[in-house]
């Protein structure tokens, strides 16, 4: 899922419509007509995510359809509906608008929308607030993201490396004094005169490099300093042993993430149909792509290799980045449509990836930290009503998955 | 227990405590069990060095990259399938004649579990064992890919060509054709069929059935004038008698009746009423298992006990009474007729016998009764056997009398399974063409010219009515696997119709169905919803049979002559298997593995002998050790393995037929002895009693038969079974219980009062389970469904002797009979006519598990919904949980049982094709880890968020665990406690009670509700229902 923020920004776009070519021709002055009723627009807005209309549309912009800003001036909203309720009928009636507006769009139907008119109205109320309100540009959700992402260790690494490096700068000084101090301690020893067989051996003590290295203190030392490093990279390897934390393969088309959901913010379920729904979230399938490919770029070499699959018949065979083993069971729909997590969460910013690679470790520990971690979303959810009620009862923090079994064993493996 | 004196055991060497046997069972693992993998040689220290070699360049592997892994996703995605979400699809489950509705999950476009369609109304979504196994069969390497001519591939085209012009040429000349096959349940094939028969005019079309029930359909002709088997209700029924009718287990339609019979079964404080059932019978039969009373009498003794019971109510009815029927004295033969005529109109009499003469009197019983037209309808007759017996002995004739040009074998092994296998052997070669539609080369197959491979039923598209004006569709849930076609399709493309099976289909219910229902007026709307809903139901004809009197003393004339009691000497009966049946489905390893419900034997068949029997041949068993005995019947002489049964009729001895096959794939071929070649006739009818050259001679060589029975043992604390007969409950409803109390500073208290634990909090669910001990039939449906449900390895016979099935639910068969068995005249008379009690025993789910505290590694933890997970990687495989175990549940992985060579019969793991049947949700386990029932968590987990996506919360049955929802007799209740409304709460009248401020405790109110073994106060989340027997107390001695 593409950060609420970016949702929010270009969920302008908006199916109904496509328009205006005429620009200026006439103009309906309608504007009035589209309700400002936060609620309306509210309800407009959840119409525009739910029906997925920015996949084609936005509300400043062209996508593959129109940009929505001012459409209800440039066109009758009862034309509006029979468009969005059935835009190919109005074109096979020979509507000259409708036409024309078909013929500008590169003859890329509208599909038809099984919506009530005020259904319609009220996503218009959504574009119409939009275009008049436009979205304060907002970055730090996505920072957000990521930092919820590392989750676990409270103290962020940079700190660390700071007081590390203070605390070293403060030993070097005092050694530094120290030495000087004994430089200073001996030459007063040196001028005195009469001085005891004891201070004699300090004042000319001699420094041998060999003994000093022989010394069974030093040859101690290193070797526990070696033996110790060995050990810490053995270890430190074998945990990493299965882990393709940073794993970016190469694959047979090159997707780009970044054009699709990042440039052209097509929302990830429009092709992750599964996420919402169940286990898998699904790699699309080649007719998902040719919904707009079957138009756009179509003299590109990598959507060339769409045609090809099409009519080898040969499905496209993706290199799987994010492996489970076979033991753990993972369910996107729990985690996306029930928790109501982010997809960047736990894919990092991956609107930004030209080529996707794996963001977080996918080790039990990183799914544990999480799920101790991570309130519950309740909200509105009758299935833990009786649940936030018990646990409100006994405990003021707000109820992590932990606190319901989130860390049993047989809730991933079985 | 004070007042239960009855001693329990599940196998005879447990009765007669053997020294040896119960020294081993101290153990843990009997200390016989090999040791080593291969059983010979013993490693050594090369092979401790290659090991080790191994080991060190598999952990070098392990640290390089990971292998590159491929996600393929669909070309073109069906709009209805998503990877990941399951299907369900509404079909038929059709086998010869049985036909089940069913509802099939598939799983991306593989269906992988079938589940009883609960809108049937015959059924009522129970299952049996041979259904839940049937999606197996579909996985089957041995399955033909394609046509077949003398053994050699052909393309269908081909085939088509040839076979059409040779049938043109043979009808052309007026040469015979034949069509055989089973019982035809489709009226559409049977339209095909009819088409077929109209373009070629010398076709007939010949129906058998393996086990036939040729008997009751010509004993009705006799009597009603019609050739029809009508429908039974059981639920109406409060005194069932049937004189060796294994109606629960593989008798006409056994998923209905045991729906219907447990109804009668299921008491509560409100209802303190049920059936009684009287069982006259030679094998211990599953249905017997469950009777009130059982009589065990011979074959040749049916006859008298038949005639002797019309005789009893015909003098209380006023009717004449026909001659014979002097049966002597048959225990409870007077008191079933008495309370049959007390019950009159309520009371069902059913007879195993193929008779027809018997059938005849049987029908006259129920007619004296009045219990037609309430019992016993003929309104509605069902189709499910429809067998010929004399049209098929015809046929052997003709053939061998080179009479037939023709002959296509339509689903059908007649070859192996029929009476008349030997002639029709002989007689095959003579006709000029010969086809199968057999789905693999078995006996039939191989010994015709071509093969024309038909669909598995999970892959066709068909219909099937089960009884007159009900209708099930069978829809396909997977494209055909192999170039394989649908017969039905066959026939129609040698008709000269080129219209495909689905079209024609269509057609035959638009112009059949669709114009006899009035309620949709558009052909879509009621073809989709018939498809959705799976059945369809039309009101049947009513017609009124009257009873012929006068056959009545035809028949007992007959019966008269056919069955001598005096100077019989050995009989043999014949019988099905609850798991294999007829042995159609032999190939099936679930099958083959399933215990079966009585001798608890696995991969065999055997000679079931009494114990005087075995006492006389001199033979000794003790767990699964036999030995063979050379069986004599009529001049053929097999060995067979002898196994001494517990209620064996003295006189008789049984033997399974499915057995014996030659030609059915690797896992069914060379099991046990082919006990079709034994058949008899009799009337006209094949039967499967054989009444006299019965002879059985001892040979001294030691024989092992996988018995599971005394696998796992209690150790004598025999307080798992509670049980109390029908008067008691009514005048206490927690007869039979036995409450355990424990010595604890100077008083007795309840073990609950005593423990180590702190118990559990269930703030969101708590899952449990009742088991209804007085439903519960013993047909093991649950253990099939759950091994295709948790893709449970199948170990093989070998394993199985050394104790190692996998089950996760198992179900304990216990006798009991009334005095302890010390002397061999003693074990003799306690083994005579024991008393027969079923327990599904599967993990406790423990709130105070032992096995969790004793785990090194907390690989076994509780959950906070109240279950006892089992997390298999973290398993290192110490087994401390399996021997602290008190049920004996866990489950041990030997071996690696995927993908290793050596477990070839475990189908479903070690071939691409059968691994498509594995349930993605579930884990393979690796070899080392323990396992045991998780109470299908993956179904919770799925149920929950089903729930959660929709925001509220799961209602009670939208989760069931597969053992419960196959169950036919609805034993098995699932649910959460936590839910005051599910049913499971209100089964076990569960009331929160406060206990100081906060603190609830819950109260179990049903007096029946036990935990076994409650004196140890493991606190299971299992509880069980006291077995009710409804018999007078003085005479549980027979």
């Amino acid at each position: 899922m593409v950060a609420k923020t970016t949702i929010v920004r270009y969920a302008t776009a908006c199916l109904l419509v496509c328009c205006f070519v005429f620009s200026g021709k006439q103009v309906f002055a309608q504007r009035d007509a589209v309700p400002t009723d936060p609620e309306i627009i509210s309800q407009g807005e959840q119409l525009f995510s739910e029906y997925q209309c920015n996949t084609c549309h936005k509300v400043e912009s062209k996508l593959v359809g129109p940009a929505l800003a001012g459409v209800y001036d440039r066109r009758e909203i009862d034309w509006i509906y029979k468009w969005v309720k059935n835009s190919q009928a109005l074109v096979a009636a020979g509507d000259a608008q409708a036409v024309a507006l078909f013929n500008e769009f590169n003859k890329v139907p509208m599909a038809p929308y099984d919506l009530e008119d005020a259904q319609i109205l009220s996503i218009m109320a959504y574009v119409r607030n939009v275009e008049e309100n436009p979205p304060a540009q907002d970055t730090a959700v996505a920072a957000d993201g990521s930092g919820a992402a590392a989750g676990g260790s409270g103290v962020p690494s940079s700190y660390l490396n700071i007081i590390v490096a203070a605390l070293v700068v403060v030993l070097i000084l005092i050694l530094v004094v120290l030495v000087i101090i004994i430089g200073v301690l001996k030459r007063y020893l040196q001028d005195k005169e009469g001085l005891s067989e004891a201070d004699e051996d300090v004042v000319n003590e001699g420094f041998s490099l060999v003994a000093f290295v022989k010394s069974p203190t030093v040859i101690g030392i290193i070797t526990f300093l070696v033996i110790a490093l060995a050990a810490k990279n053995v270890i430190d390897g074998l945990y990493t042993v299965g882990v393709q934390q940073g794993y970016q393969p190469e694959q047979p088309i090159a997707f780009s993430h970044k054009i699709h959901a990042g440039d052209y913010e097509i929302a990830c379920q429009y092709c992750h149909t599964g996420v919402e729904i169940g286990k898998s979230a699904n790699i699309p399938s080649v007719n998902i792509c040719m919904n707009c490919h079957s138009f756009i770029k179509t003299d590109s070499p990598e959507i060339q290799k769409l045609y090809a699959a099409q009519e080898s018949g040969k499905p496209i065979e993706w290199v799987r980045i994010h492996n489970l083993p076979d033991l753990a069971y993972f369910n996107h729909s729990q985690h996306v449509k029930v928790g109501g997590i982010e997809c960047q969460t736990c894919h990092g910013e991956i609107q930004e990836m030209a080529v996707v690679k794996q963001h977080a470790p996918l080790t039990m520990g990183w799914c544990i930290d999480c799920h101790r971690n991570t309130s519950l979303n309740t909200q509105g959810n009758g299935y833990y009503d009786k649940l936030v009620e018990l646990h409100n009862n006994n405990s003021g923090t707000p109820m992590k998955v932990a606190d319901i079994g989130g860390l049993e064993c047989a809730k991933c493996h079985y | 227990m004070k007042e239960n004196q009855k001693t329990y055991w599940k196998g005879i060497e447990q009765l007669s405590n053997d020294a040896d046997f119960v020294k081993k069972n101290e153990s843990e693992f009997p200390e016989y069990l090999p040791i080593s993998e291969t059983g010979g040689e013993s490693s050594n220290r090369r092979d401790f060095l290659k090991l080790m070699g191994f080991g060190i360049a598999a952990a070098s592997l392990a640290a390089c990259e990971a292998p590159v892994r491929k996600a393929i996703p669909y070309l073109n995605k069906p709009v209805d399938v998503d990877p990941s979400v399951p299907n369900y699809y509404a079909s038929t489950y059709v086998n010869g004649g049985d036909a089940v509705s069913v509802v099939v999950k598939t799983r991306e476009g593989r269906p992988i579990k079938v589940e009883g369609n609960k809108y049937s109304t015959i059924s009522k979504g129970g299952t049996s064992a041979q259904v839940e196994a049937s999606v197996l069969s579909l996985y089957d390497k041995e399955r033909l890919t394609g046509p077949l001519k003398d053994g050699a591939e052909i393309d269908w085209a081909s085939l088509d060509r040839e076979v059409t012009a040779k049938l043109t040429e043979i009808a052309a000349k007026g040469g015979q054709i034949r069509i055989v096959s089973n019982t035809v349940l489709s009226p559409t094939t049977k339209k095909a069929i009819g088409e077929f028969i109209a373009k070629y005019p010398t076709a007939q079309h010949v129906s058998y059935d393996a086990v036939s029930a040729y008997g009751i359909t010509e004993g009705n002709k006799r009597s009603f004038g019609e050739s029809m088997i009508p429908s039974y209700d059981f639920s109406k029924a409060k005194t069932i008698v049937s004189v060796g009718a294994d109606f629960l287990g593989t008798w006409i339609s056994p998923i209905e009746f045991s729906k219907q019979y447990a109804t009668t079964r299921k008491i509560n404080e409100h209802h303190r009423e049920m059936s009684r059932h009287y069982h006259f019978e030679s094998n211990l039969s599953l249905t017997g298992s469950n009777a009130d009373y059982r009589t065990p009498i011979t074959p040749a003794q049916v006859g008298s006990v038949v005639a002797a019971m019309y005789n009893a109510i015909a003098t209380k009815a006023g009717q004449a009474k026909v001659s014979g029927g002097n049966a002597g004295d048959v225990a409870h033969l007077t008191a079933a007729a008495n309370e049959l005529w007390a019950t009159r109109g309520k009371s069902l009499v059913v007879c195993g016998s193929n008779d027809p003469a018997v059938q005849v009197l049987i029908n006259g019983i129920n007619a004296m009764l009045g219990n037609y037209g309430t019992t016993i309808d003929t309104s509605a007759p069902v189709h499910y056997r429809q067998g010929d017996d004399a049209a098929m002995s015809t046929l052997a004739k003709d053939l061998n009398g080179g009479r037939i040009s023709a002959v296509i074998f339509f689903n059908c092994n007649p070859l192996y399974n029929s009476a008349e296998a030997s002639a029709l052997t002989a007689g095959v070669a003579k006709a000029s063409l010969t086809v199968s539609t057999s789905d693999r080369m078995d006996e039939t197959a191989s010994a015709v010219q071509y093969v024309a491979p038909d669909h598995h039923y999970l892959e066709q598209w068909n219909d099937a009515e089960l009884r007159a004006g009900h209708l099930s569709l069978t829809q396909p849930t997977i494209a055909p696997l192999f170039s394989t076609r649908q017969a039905p399709e066959s026939f129609l493309k040698w008709a000269g119709q080129t219209v495909e099976y689905y079209t024609y289909l269509q057609n035959n219910w638009k112009d059949t169905y669709f114009t006899m229902q009035g309620d949709v007026s558009n052909f879509q709307t009621f073809w989709d919803k018939s498809l959705y809903d799976g059945v369809v139901e039309f009101g049947g004809t009513t017609k009124d049979y009257s009873y012929d009197f006068a056959a009545a003393s035809t028949a007992a004339t007959s019966v008269a002559q056919n069955y001598k009691t005096e100077g019989s000497g050995l009989q043999l009966a014949l019988y099905q298997k609850v798991g294999l049946g007829d042995g159609s489905q032999a190939n099936n390893p679930w099958l083959q593995e399933m215990p079966d419900p009585i001798t608890k034997a696995t991969w065999d068949n055997y000679l079931t002998i009494s114990m005087a029997h075995a006492n006389e041949l001199g033979i000794t068993m003790k767990e699964g050790v036999t030995e063979l005995v050379s069986l004599t019947v009529g001049g053929e002489t097999v060995e067979v393995p002898a196994l001494v049964q517990p209620g064996q009729a003295e006189g008789t001895v049984g033997l399974a037929v499915g057995y014996g096959r030659t030609k059915a794939g690797k896992v069914a071929d060379a099991l046990g002895v082919n006990a079709y070649p034994f058949m008899t006739k009799l009337n006209g009818a094949n039967t499967m009693d054989v009444l006299a050259g019965v002879s059985v001679a001892a040979t001294g060589k030691e024989y092992r038969i996988a018995q599971t029975q005394t696998h796992q043992t209690y150790m004598g604390r025999e307080n798992v079974i509670q049980e109390a007969t029908l008067d008691e409950y009514k005048q206490d409803t927690g007869a039979g219980r036995w409450h355990p109390h424990v010595y604890k500073d100077g008083e007795f208290v309840k073990p609950s009062k005593i423990t180590l634990w702190s118990g559990h909090e269930y703030g969101n669910h708590h899952w449990a389970l009742t088991i209804d001990m007085n439903s519960c039939t013993g047909c093991s449906a649950c253990t099939v469904a759950c091994q295709a449900e948790n893709n449970i390895p199948v170990v093989g016979k070998q394993e199985v002797l050394n104790r190692r099935e996998m089950a996760w639910i198992r179900i304990d068969r216990y006798y009991s009979a009334a005095n302890p068995a010390g002397n061999k005249k003693e074990l003799e008379e306690a083994s005579a006519n024991p008393e027969v009690t079923f327990q599904p025993m599967m993990c406790q789910h423990c709130n105070n598990a032992p096995c969790e505290t004793v785990c090194p590694v907390a690989a076994t933890t509780h959950s906070t919904e109240g279950l006892n997970q089992m997390t298999y990687n973290r398993c290192i495989g110490t087994r401390y949980c399996a021997n602290n175990c008190p049920y004996k549940v866990r489950r041990f992985n030997w071996f690696k049982y995927h993908d290793n060579k050596q477990f070839d019969m475990n189908m479903a793991m070690n071939n691409d094709l059968g691994k498509m049947v594995l349930n993605p949700d579930v884990t393979v386990r690796a070899r080392g880890v323990m396992e045991k029932c998780s109470m299908c968590v993956q179904r919770i987990q799925a149920g929950k968020l089903a729930a959660k996506r929709e925001g509220r919360r799961p209602v009670d049955g939208e989760i069931n665990m597969a053992c419960a929802s196959a169950c036919p007799s609805d034993a098995i209740t699932f649910g959460d406690l936590n839910d005051p409304h599910s049913k499971i709460s209100q089964l076990l009248q569960i009331e929160e009670k406060k206990v100081g401020e906060k603190a609830t405790e819950r109260v179990v109110n049903e007096d029946r509700a036990y935990h076994v073994l409650e004196e140890l106060n493991v606190n299971p989340n299992v509880w069980y229902m006291t077995k009710i027997r409804n018999k007078v107390k003085e005479s549980t001695e027979a």
